[in-house]
Parts: structure tokens; C-alpha cells; sequence
């Protein structure tokens, strides 16, 4: 019963950020800002209906399931490193968001260097 | 490979390897290799855990040419301070930004911030630059071509200069410890 209940607390608040993050997805004023959306919003919220899978099928069913905490490790290497994959493949085109100290459009230089981040 | 792209090569203290490690010249893959196997298998049977050996063991031995170098973790224990911090951090990152995204009279103040890095190691600065995505609203975007700065997007700032003290104080400083000094 109160396994039950922390189950559900889980997926309740997984859905809650997956939403968070796509609705910061869809509202946001440019492409940089709603990059933020997707890259944390849906840590916390994969990493809740995760956790919420783990704690059903080991509680309730047939005993310790630990691939999540797989999807959960391969989740937080790969979130960032695509949002910086984004980010800088609009800097490169000068897609220009306008804000404070923004970098001047297409002043990325040509790329012959390895990718940063990933 | 990086000296020809004009990139400055890591301090030779960095580069010289253990002589341990002929036969494993990843150690951290082969233990990361095992792991994976035994947790996509869900099992602790010999027999997995002999096949993840052979598998750990093998895939680095043949992948070493054309893997990087292989991280130097010089404190575990400025590690295991960084990882609670972090989790929590990213904790909090989802609060907040989720918070910024629903609160539909907020006017968010977004700004570009360029951090000057201390980092040398391409691996922290890997590290550094994946933790500055996941923690609270920022996204880093771009290093430069000498690895000197990175460049990061803030959602909500009213003071830039304070953003770059905090990445600098709250997450380059342990990641540093971690890696390199």
C-alpha cells in the first residue's frame, strides 16, 4: 500500500516535469531559451517515471530491476551534449537570440576542431 | 592529434601513462564496460560476470588507438564531495526552471555569459561543460577554439558577472580538484 503510494508520488511528479519541460518547449521566447526546457525539466521527469519502474518492479513483481538506472546514466550523459550540439550548430548558422552580450551572428569560425563537449 | 589542430597539448606531467597499465589502458571503461553488462543482464552470475570480464577486458584493448586518453581521476574524495552537490543542484534546476516555464507573468531576463576557463583537461572541461547543462538554468553552448572559454546561456540573470562567479566557485573549483591538482 504505502509502496503503492511512493509509486505513484514518483510517476505523479515524472509526469509533472516531462510536462514542465514540453510546455517550456512549446512557450519560450527563442531557440536558445527552449533549449532549456528539454535538458532539464526532463532529467527530473524521465528520472521520476524511472525511479517510479524501479520501485514497482522491485517491490511488487519479481524481484530488483536495475536496467533503469542504465537509461538514467545514459539520459544524463547524453541531455547535455545534444543541447550543446544544438546550441552550437545555431551559433553557427547565426541564428541570433537578441539577448545581452549575445555573440555577433556568423562570428563562429569554420569548424575544423574536434566537437567540445561531446 | 590536438598539437596539429593548434590546440595546446596537456602539460606533460598529465600525459605519462602508469606502466600498470599495458594490458588495461582503460581501466575506468573496463569497470563501466562490466557494470553495463551485468546491469543489462540484471544478474550477478559468474557466467555474466566472466563474459563483462572478457568484454571489459577486450573492447579497450582493441578500441585503444582510436580512444582518447584514458581520464586521471587525482581525487576520488573531492568526487564523492561533488556528486551530492550536483544531484542536488539538479534537483533544485528542475524546480526552477519548471517554476520559470509555468509562471506565465514572469519576464525571463536571458543572457549570454562567457566563463574564462582554468581547466586544461579535456575531460574536465567535458565534465564541467555537461554539469553547467543540467544545473539550473544554464546551457553551455560553445567552447572556443583554444579551450580558453565557454560560452553559456542563461535563462534568468539579472547579473551576468555573478553567473560566471557562481559556475566558477560552485562547480569548476571541485571539478578541478577532481581531475587535475
Amino acid at each position: 500500500m504505502i509502496a503503492e503510494l511512493v509509486i505513484s508520488a514518483c510517476l505523479v511528479l515524472g509526469g509533472f516535469f516531462a510536462l514542465a519541460g514540453s510546455i517550456g518547449l512549446a512557450r519560450l521566447p527563442d531557440f536558445y531559451c527552449r533549449l532549456h526546457g528539454p535538458t532539464k525539466a526532463t532529467t527530473l521527469g524521465v528520472g521520476g517515471l524511472l525511479l517510479g519502474s524501479m520501485l514497482y518492479f522491485s517491490l511488487l513483481e519479481e524481484g530488483v530491476i536495475v536496467h533503469e538506472l542504465l537509461i538514467a546514466v545514459f539520459l544524463f550523459m547524453s541531455a547535455p551534449v545534444s543541447a550543446h550540439l544544438l546550441a552550437r550548430a545555431a551559433l553557427h548558422l547565426g541564428i541570433d537570440a537578441g539577448t545581452a552580450g549575445s555573440p555577433a551572428a556568423g562570428t563562429d569560425p569554420p569548424d575544423h576542431e574536434p566537437p567540445p563537449a561531446g | 592529434m590536438n598539437e596539429r589542430r593548434g590546440i595546446p597539448a596537456a602539460p606533460p606531467a598529465m600525459r605519462e601513462k602508469p606502466r600498470v597499465w599495458y594490458w588495461l589502458p582503460h581501466p575506468y571503461m573496463t569497470l563501466v564496460l562490466v557494470g553495463v553488462w551485468l546491469m543489462l543482464n540484471n544478474t550477478l552470475h559468474p557466467r555474466h560476470v566472466l563474459i563483462g570480464a572478457v568484454l571489459g577486458f577486450a573492447i579497450p584493448l582493441f578500441a585503444q588507438h582510436f580512444l582518447p586518453e584514458a581520464p586521471r581521476i587525482r581525487s576520488w574524495r573531492a568526487a564523492m564531495r561533488f556528486l551530492p552537490l550536483f544531484l542536488w543542484d539538479v534537483v533544485v534546476a528542475n524546480f526552477v526552471v519548471a517554476g520559470l516555464i509555468l509562471n506565465l507573468r514572469r519576464r525571463m531576463r536571458p543572457s549570454w555569459v562567457a566563463v574564462p576557463l582554468d581547466l586544461v583537461d579535456p575531460y574536465a572541461i567535458t565534465t564541467l561543460a555537461n554539469v553547467i547543462s543540467l544545473t539550473p538554468g544554464t546551457v553551455s553552448s560553445r567552447l572556443d577554439d583554444g579551450r580558453r572559454t565557454l560560452l553559456v546561456h542563461v535563462l534568468d540573470t539579472a547579473d551576468p558577472a555573478a553567473e560566471v562567479a557562481r559556475i566558477k566557485s560552485r562547480y569548476e573549483r571541485p571539478i578541478r580538484e577532481i581531475f587535475e591538482c
